[in-house]
């Protein structure tokens, strides 16, 4: 099992070192420099503009540039944002609990509906409610995100007044941050009202990010399952006279999951992706919204950074579902 | 005698493979009905100039955020209403077609040849070029598409053929994937060895002999990179990065609707409602296609 971690990881150092170029040369790409951009349409002296750069370290050349960019890096530094001089681990560190939190509900969103619903679905195959499943499932698979944020937003904040427009919590709440996780931190300050404003501004964003993940995770679910029920082991738990909710549970389930997780796994980056949008959409104080203001910004180290870390936890994510693949099914750990 | 006669009879009414997918395609009812759809989509996208009851950038000063026709205080002439510049929103839905299709297919177009070639290169050379290759396809799709979007776009400049540039980049991976993976199990096969022991060279191998046998999950990607090209359209377009004012572009409409969301619901709906139906067609239709050309799929789903 050891050595199978250890083959996993193996694999993924190039990746992490192409991702590190990847995102120092995109930035670079951009024409204009971050002091033109700060100094906006003004005229700009060209003595001022060079003092500039060299103190930001970008009169460098390139490759001095990215060895420096790298061992910082090695140290956990991701250095200082361009245009609010603050250092951009500390931002960071303050807007990233605000995506996960998001992402962590949608997913649970997704996976709490989608896998009872394909599994049903799966188990009734050609009954209404399975016809009803693929159905509502192909919808949320096709469905504009960002339309449907405005939407829900346009039915249920403005037609029926019950959630809020945007932001994570009513201004009139001053929690203090412990955790990040405003729905953690608001229940632990103890303030009357905090936590359900928490709450009810977590719907609506919610539901859009865990629509397309719930409609993957749903057909995948029921495919899964119709193929495992034809098994000849589900045959035989049947003809050992098995309860059918236990050959259900426990055989036909833990094997369908398999390739569920896979789907899990690869919906962590639509999330990384559809926080974009709908961080956009409900202004949510999160990576996704910032990564965009500050491309605007060419804000390199913020934009380096945000795509550097996205992309690390997919790799992550996806490392850990290979490995739990190994952990679930043997026969693909020792494969080489 | 008469065993003889039947074999001739029998033998010429063997379907053509042509039929044979339709009598398959057809079978699925929703596939059929989508095809429907999306053919709709398709005409009002050619014939835009002929069909549209307005130009769609014609500005109607005296109506602007006109109701759809059955709502109250609407007007015959706007069918779905306006927006509020007072644009025919009918007419700009049917431009947009246009457009949405035309990225659509021309992003899928640009990521699939270079895909296609790029995966064929890899199963064939897997110590050398493929090994390379794959690792650069990993690195691109460890990165979240949208944000490398966004970030080519800032780089090259919002506009249509950008918009198409961008989001070829970022679907080039699942098709290299796709055709290194068709291919890798398409190039043990005794065909191949028999036509490389016959004296085909390696762009014979990989172009004539192995592709064409790799092509039915290919298409199946394709019609699925269609609509979510589509929608990529429309995010980049609703973040105002694509498609640039007043071209009628579908997320673009959306983008300039958000602010009326109360006063005029029907500004925001009816772009939405047509992205909606048409991904909606494409997948299924994407659905149908797979079940008539992979068999081995279809007992799957």
């Amino acid at each position: 099992m050891f050595s199978f971690i250890l083959r996993k990881l193996a694999t993924v150092i190039p990746t992490f070192i192409g991702i590190t170029l990847v995102a120092f040369a995109l930035i670079r790409m951009i024409p204009g420099d971050p002091i033109e951009v700060m100094v906006g349409e003004r005229k700009l002296d060209p003595v001022m503009h060079a003092a500039a750069m060299q103190r930001l370290g970008l009169d460098q050349p390139l490759h001095i540039q990215y060895f420096r960019y790298i061992k910082d890096l090695a140290q956990g530094d991701l250095g200082i944002s361009l245009v609010t001089r603050e250092p951009v681990t500390k931002e960071f560190l303050t807007l990233f609990p605000a995506t996960v939190e998001l992402a962590i509900c949608a997913l649970l969103f997704a996976v709490l509906v989608g896998l009872p619903a394909g599994m049903i679905a799966g188990l009734k195959r050609g009954s209404v409610f399975d016809h009803g499943v693929m159905g509502v499932s192909m919808t949320g698979f096709s469905m504009p995100i960002f339309w449907w944020g405005l939407i829900l937003i346009m039915y249920f904040s403005v037609t029926l007044g019950w959630t809020p427009v945007s932001g994570r919590i009513d201004i009139e709440f001053d929690i203090a941050q412990r955790t990040g996780f405003l729905l953690i931190d608001s229940w632990l300050s103890g303030e009357e009202g905090a936590f359900k404003s928490a709450a009810m501004h977590l719907i609506l964003p919610t539901i859009v990010l865990g629509t397309i993940p719930l409609a993957v995770i749903a057909r995948m679910t029921r495919s899964s399952m119709l193929e495992v029920l034809r098994e000849d082991y589900i045959r035989t738990a049947r003809a050992k006279g098995l309860a059918p909710t236990r050959v259900v549970v426990v055989h036909a389930l833990r094997n369908a999951l398999i390739p569920v997780i896979t789907v899990i796994g690869l919906q962590v980056g639509s999330l990384l992706g559809g926080a974009v949008l709908t961080e956009t959409i409900y202004s949510w104080p999160g990576i996704g919204k910032w990564l965009v203001d500050s491309i605007s910004r060419r804000d390199y180290p913020v934009v380096q950074a945000g795509i550097l870390v996205s992309a690390t936890i997919f790799i992550v994510v996806n490392l850990f579902v290979d490995i739990l693949y190994g952990v679930v099914n043997p026969r693909i750990r020792s494969a080489k | 005698m008469t065993t003889q006669v039947q074999i001739a009879d029998v033998v010429p009414s063997y379907p053509s493979p042509l039929k044979e997918f339709w009598q398959s395609f057809s079978h699925n009812k929703g596939a059929v009905v989508a095809l429907f759809i999306f053919l709709c989509v398709i005409f009002c996208g050619v014939f835009a100039g002929w069909i549209a009851p307005h130009d769609p950038v014609e500005q109607y000063r005296d109506h602007m955020l006109t109701p759809p026709s059955w709502a109250e205080g609407g007007m015959s002439t706007f069918l779905l209403g306006t927006d509020e510049l007072g644009r025919d929103i009918l007419s700009r839905l049917i431009h947009g077609a246009r457009i949405s299709l035309f990225i659509a297919f021309m992003s899928v177009l640009m990521s699939l040849i270079p895909g296609m070639v790029l995966g064929l290169l890899a199963a064939f050379f897997p110590k050398g070029a493929g090994t390379v290759i794959m690792r650069v396809m990993d690195v691109m799709l460890a990165l979240p598409g949208i944000l490398l979007a966004i970030c080519i776009i800032t780089i090259l400049g919002p506009g249509l053929i950008n918009t198409m540039i961008a989001i070829a980049i970022g679907t080039l991976p699942s098709y290299t994937r796709l055709t290194r993976a068709a291919a890798m199990a398409e190039i043990n096969k005794e065909y191949v060895t028999a036509s490389r022991v016959a004296g085909a060279g390696a762009l014979r191998l990989m172009f004539l002999t192995v592709l064409p046998n790799c092509m039915a999950p290919i298409i199946v990607n394709a019609t699925l990179g269609f609509s979510s090209a589509i929608l990529e359209t429309a995010a980049l377009g609703f973040l105002g990065l694509g498609v640039q004012p007043p071209t009628p572009e579908w997320g673009t409409m959306l983008s300039a609707a958000r602010d009326y969301i109360e006063r005029a619901p029907w500004v925001v709906t009816m772009p939405g409602v047509t992205i909606l139906v048409t991904v909606l067609s494409i997948n299924l239709m994407g659905d149908g296609l797979r079940d008539a050309l992979d068999p081995k799929l279809k007992r799957a789903a």
